[in-house]
């Protein structure tokens, strides 16, 4: 029972970054908005996140540190695909180069130094529930509110929104925004949790997997939540049998999670029906209004 | 202030505006140093010009930027046709494996065609592990940005249980390496810095670049990526162009690879390239997305290399800055990218009397 | 209908400017309670771009607008919801992946409750004769139901002024005729209508006045009852306008173009099957095929022109089986395309008008590609032909496609294929959007071609135009074809029950 009570905590800590990553890309590319740079975005809440802590002897400001870098990576992209309407794969891309080079920089006088744990409550690190809770807010505020259904409309079609007379920009500057939060968050949840240490590139991919799981999710919040914790077994499953000493070589264990999303892309779009009911209609086209 | 719409790209800006993004970035980067307390003129003359006084770093600048060249001239060409070849990084470690596997089963065998073979599989390698995103691509509508990214990191996994297992070098000292790279099973060196690849890829750049703006193919890639149903109505297939621009990326990515484990790197490691094949994105659109500006783009990105080792050796600035650098140029390459297609306004279109 | 003495909406001296282009210049339009007004043009006329400045969409450069008498300014659409001004836009804009309700919801102020919001609509909209569902969703609706959703979301304001914009562009004649039953309800309820159009008898029919706009300026105002569908159209375009001459087709042609019984999967959730189409389009002769939009024509001129593929025997080309064949070989046969589309598919916007000829023709003219090489001389030449040949005006000597007016990048795309004297030529709604002087000119070449023994078929919404220029007419609907009767016997309503699929589709033995 006390293992599988530790198997479910440690696919916890490995789904929650996901989980906040990818629910945060879900809003943005709910609004038509594809940011490929959710590892740039990441990986700098974890640098932040650690340093903010570090400095300030309190990881809560650690925290807030980790949120702020999200959002800041997030306006640089805005300003750039939203306002001077550069390419969007383009601007994700660089997003991620800057953010993994800018953390590597910064990080660099924190390398092996022991971090600030976030403390957990009841043997619950606080921010499991907290993602849990994300869940539900996001689905009710996309599917019950007037503002998520706003959000929806101007990912499925941006010119009908702007004719109806709703500022298209905004809408998107604030997806993206929020994208960022969580992306940030869920990058300062490695550094002050999940290891409570800066090691360079220490986001491993998983901003990426957090794309591919918003695609595999059909842009649904609930759907997220099952292909994060997915995902996080399948990480954990790795470990465990690598502990097990079963002998499978460690980097083909290591290797399952980015196999395993190779797999549910192929599945999830492969279906022609699914992906084309669901699928943002503009997503990744910018907007330029006719004034 | 506003964006409006010019009624056709612009050549002047087209042309302008790489020189703009790196004025910018070389602004930004001593506004950096200068953050750092580094005296910010002189971290840039350490980092960009000092590098070009001396032969050795020359030369060192044009063995760096072959890899550079010859994997974004590919990249430029897929991105021309809107394939997002993202794993270049791992094409290029999928050839290493591949051709490195001459000199690990092989080691004898002592002659050109051993260096052929090597060339063969390298460019084999490459294509094999492109040709999987583009498959899935082409059959399943897979985001190939996602499954080409996620393919680096498995292939980067297999060659770190290679050579930390059945082809590690027996008499290595148990270091996760294979034998070293002998004879004719390294790259021929044309002076005492530059090798053979350097040339090649230049040559391949060059082909590329006529192909591209002479050739129905190079047409067919541009219709592909401007209008997908204007190239369906011309009668060009989709899968196809995807297929043939993750080859060639692939391949040449590739190719990189074997040069690169048969020159600097002399063996297979771990670790055979500091981060080539993301570098090379970013020098597929400093180039403009052409291959002979790729080779001007390649050139200037491997002097950031070499630039940012300078800095550390001379003023202890950590080299890591050089990924930071980088990362800010395609920003700014992008930004300045919209003053092609649009102009900024001053008026805003408010009532006024007549 | 008595109208009240005071103007609804007065719109005085309105001017607006894109960069060169004065699209209103000094516009003055005024509108009592109650009244159906018209506003006639002919395509690019400015007609549009005022029409969106009174909803709020636009500012104008200049001019000010009064309402009930009052100055006043609108600075986006939400504002004139308020004053009570609703629009039903040419162009939809609706978000078809979301349901009735929720597109509605998007335009209604107010707290947001569907429920009470789908009881409404479900109400309203029966209750003018528009029945609409309010789960559904609006991919799943043919266009005529789409635009009642348009309507319904304005009728649920209350609005004093309603603007309909080509609103029967996109029905069948039935349809029509309930929405003038609506339209006169309205205005009798006292609510005026801007009525924009370009069909003259339904204007003649159904408006009480009428202001005539040419090049973004007023010619005239005018009551429609009393003018002829000829001095509109005059008033509208200026000058006589060039009438297509029908020289009486050849009766013997053999048949060139064959489709035998052809079948088509639909390739999305969203898009039309096609089952069991035949029809024979002979030399000499053009065949229209009519029908309103989403009823298959797309999947049908991609089926036709080789983007999709179908057995090798239900196409046939001068007697060769080319179902299975791609579009390069069969422009090699002889075939020759025009989509419905020319920015993005018929022409690349981004592309100068001498690549743009490479675009179809590299497969069938070495002047154009040889060996795999672009000959850009040889290109050039053959752009500056159909330039020269088909009146193409564009500003500098070799534009980007985008850079040309609607009418005239049209005239170039099917000037390109004319130039290859093809055998048989398809054309997929050839004068969409394009002013009555380059529509003329097209219609004229189409004509023209066929007299030469060609094939023509052309698919199009407009049945003035399929009047004007066809020998034989059939009629799509749902995917399937009707058969194609001479155009002698065809009339408007004949074509409006077989868009309504009245008659089951049969062939002569």
């Amino acid at each position: 029972m006390d293992l599988l009570l530790t198997l479910v905590s440690i696919i916890m800590t490995a789904a929650t970054p996901l989980l906040l990553a990818a629910l945060g890309e879900t809003v943005t590319e709910r609004a038509g908005v594809l940011n490929l740079g959710v590892e740039g975005m990441m990986i700098m809440g974890a640098v932040a996140g650690f340093a903010g802590a570090a400095l300030s002897g309190n990881p809560f400001v650690g925290v807030v540190a980790a949120i702020l870098a999200g959002m800041a990576m997030a306006l640089l992209f805005g300003f750039l695909t939203l306002t001077l309407l550069a390419n969007q794969v383009a601007t994700g891309l660089a997003l991620t180069l800057l953010g993994l080079g800018l953390s590597a920089l910064i990080g660099e006088s924190f390398v092996g130094q022991p971090g600030i744990k976030l403390p957990s409550i009841g043997g619950i690190d606080p921010l499991v529930p907290f993602s849990f809770a994300m869940v539900a807010a996001v689905s009710w505020f996309l599917f019950r509110s007037k503002g998520g259904l706003i959000v929806r409309a101007v990912g499925v079609s941006h010119a009908s929104a702007h004719a109806l007379g709703y500022n298209v920009v905004g809408v998107r500057y604030l997806a993206v925004l929020f994208g960022g939060a969580m992306a940030g968050l869920g990058g300062g949840y490695l550094s002050l949790f999940y290891t409570p240490q800066w090691v360079e590139n220490m986001s491993a991919g998983r901003g990426w997997i957090a794309l591919a799981l918003v695609v595999f999710a059909s842009w649904l919040p609930l759907r997220v939540l099952a292909g994060a914790y997915l995902f996080g077994t399948i990480s954990i499953l790795s470990f465990v049998l690598q502990a097990a000493g079963v002998g499978i070589p460690s980097q083909f264990l290591s290797s399952l999670p980015y196999l395993g999303t190779i797999l549910a892309l192929v599945v999830i779009s492969g279906n022609k029906a699914l992906t084309r009911r669901n699928t943002p209609a503009n997503l990744g086209q910018a907007f330029v209004p006719d004034r | 202030m506003r964006l409006e719409k010019r009624a056709e790209r612009s050549n002047a800006m087209a042309i302008a505006s790489p020189f703009i993004a790196f004025a910018l970035t070389i602004v930004t980067a001593a506004i950096i140093f200068a953050l750092r307390g580094n005296n910010p003129f002189a971290a840039l003359y350490v980092y960009f010009i000092e590098p070009l006084t001396a032969m050795w770093s020359i030369e060192q600048t044009l063995v760096k930027a072959s890899p550079l060249i010859l994997i974004g001239a590919g990249l430029s060409v897929a991105y021309r046709a809107n394939v997002w070849n993202i794993g270049a990084e791992g094409q290029l470690t999928a050839g290493a494996i591949l051709a490195g596997s001459v000199p690990v089963f092989f080691p004898q065998w002592q002659s050109p065609l051993a260096f052929l073979a090597m060339i063969i599989l390298g460019v084999l390698g490459g294509m094999l592990w492109a040709s999987i995103p583009a498959t899935l691509r082409n059959r399943f509508n897979a985001n190939e940005i996602l499954t080409s990214l996620m393919l680096v990191y498995v292939v980067q996994l297999l060659l770190d249980y290679l050579v930390r297992g059945p082809w590690r070098d027996p008499q290595g000292f148990n270091f996760p390496k294979t034998v070293s790279f002998s004879g004719w099973q390294t790259l021929p060196y044309l002076t005492s810095g530059i090798h053979v690849g350097v040339v090649i890829t230049v040559l391949i750049a060059l082909a590329l670049g006529l192909v591209m703006s002479h050739t129905l193919k190079g047409f067919e890639i541009a219709v592909t990526g401007q209008s997908p149903r204007a190239a369906r109505f011309a009668g060009f297939s989709e899968k196809s162009t995807v297929m043939f621009c993750f080859l060639l990326a692939g391949g040449l990515a590739g190719l990189a690879g074997a040069f690169e484990i048969s020159s600097v790197v002399g063996q297979l490691q771990p670790q055979i390239s500091p981060g080539y094949g993301f570098a090379a994105i970013i020098v597929a659109f400093l180039g403009r997305l052409n291959p002979i500006g790729v080779i001007f783009a390649g050139l200037l990105l491997a002097l950031s290399y070499i630039g940012g080792e300078a800095v550390q050796t001379a003023l202890q600035i950590p080299d890591k800055i050089t990924r930071v650098i980088q990362g800010i140029l395609l920003f700014y390459i992008l930004a300045c990218d919209t003053l092609i297609s649009y102009r900024i306004v001053t008026s805003s279109p408010v009532l006024q009397k007549a | 209908m008595k109208a009240k003495a005071d103007y609804l909406l007065e719109a005085l001296n309105i001017v607006k400017v894109f960069g060169t282009l004065r699209a209103n210049d000094d516009v003055t339009l005024k509108v009592r309670p109650g009244e159906i007004h018209a506003f006639l043009g002919e395509n690019g006329a400015g007609k549009s771009t005022l029409v969106k400045m009174i909803y709020g969409a636009l500012q104008p450069t200049s001019g000010e607008f009064r309402w009930m008498g009052e100055k006043v300014v609108v600075p986006n659409p939400a504002a004139a919801r308020k004053l009570g001004i609703g629009m039903v836009f040419q162009h939809f804009s609706l978000f078809e992946a979301l349901t009735v309700a929720e597109n509605i919801a998007l335009a209604m102020p107010g707290p947001f409750d569907l429920g009470v919001l789908s009881e409404k609509i479900a109400r309203v909209s029966k209750d003018y004769g528009l029945p609409l569902e309010p789960t559904a969703t609006v991919a799943d609706l043919s266009v005529g139901e789409r635009q009642r959703i348009e309507i319904v979301r304005c009728l649920l304001q209350e609005p004093k002024l309603l603007i309909m914009d080509e609103p029967t562009a996109v029905l069948t004649p039935q349809e029509a005729d309930q929405l003038f039953k609506v339209l006169a309800r309205l205005a009798g309820e006292g609510c005026a209508v801007i009525y924009i159009s370009h069909r003259l008898e339904e204007v003649k029919r159904l408006c009480h006045s009428a202001t005539i706009l040419r090049h973004g300026k007023v010619v005239a105002h005018v009551d429609p009852t009393k003018e002829t569908a000829a001095s509109l159209a005059k008033l509208m375009v200026g000058g006589d306008i060039h009438v297509v001459h029908t020289p009486r087709k050849v009766t013997d042609g053999k048949t060139r173009l064959k489709l035998d019984g052809l079948n088509l999967a639909a390739d999305g959730p969203f898009a039309v099957e096609l089952k069991n189409i035949s029809l024979d389009v002979k030399a000499g002769e053009v065949v229209a095929i009519a029908g309103v939009a989403g009823n298959g024509q797309g999947e049908l001129f991609d089926a036709i022109s080789g983007e999709r593929h179908t057995k090798a025997a239900m196409l046939v080309m001068d007697g060769k089986p080319a179902g299975n064949e791609g579009v390069s070989v069969r422009r090699r046969l002889g075939g020759a395309f025009v989509p419905e589309e020319r920015l993005g598919h018929g022409a690349v916007p981004g592309f100068r008008l001498s690549d743009n000829i490479v675009l179809t023709r590299h497969a069938s003219d070495t002047d154009v590609v040889r060996s795999g090489l672009l000959q850009k001389n040889g290109a050039a030449n053959v752009s500056e032909r159909v330039i020269k040949d088909y009146d193409v005006r564009k500003g500098k000597p070799n534009p980007e496609a985008r850079a040309l007016s609607g009418g005239n990048l049209q005239k170039f795309v099917v000037g390109r294929e004319l130039d290859r004297k093809p055998g048989i030529l398809v054309v997929n709604q050839p004068t969409w959007g394009v002013d009555a002087g380059a529509a003329a000119t097209i219609r004229q070449a189409l004509v023209d071609l066929s007299r030469k023994g060609s094939a023509v078929l052309v698919i199009s919404q407009d049945l003035d135009e399929i009047f004007e220029i066809a020998d034989r007419i059939a009629v799509i609907s749902r995917g399937q074809l009707s058969e194609a009767f001479p155009a002698s016997q065809m009339t408007a309503e004949k074509i409006g029950l077989l868009m309504a699929g009245e008659h089951e589709v049969h062939h002569a033995a």
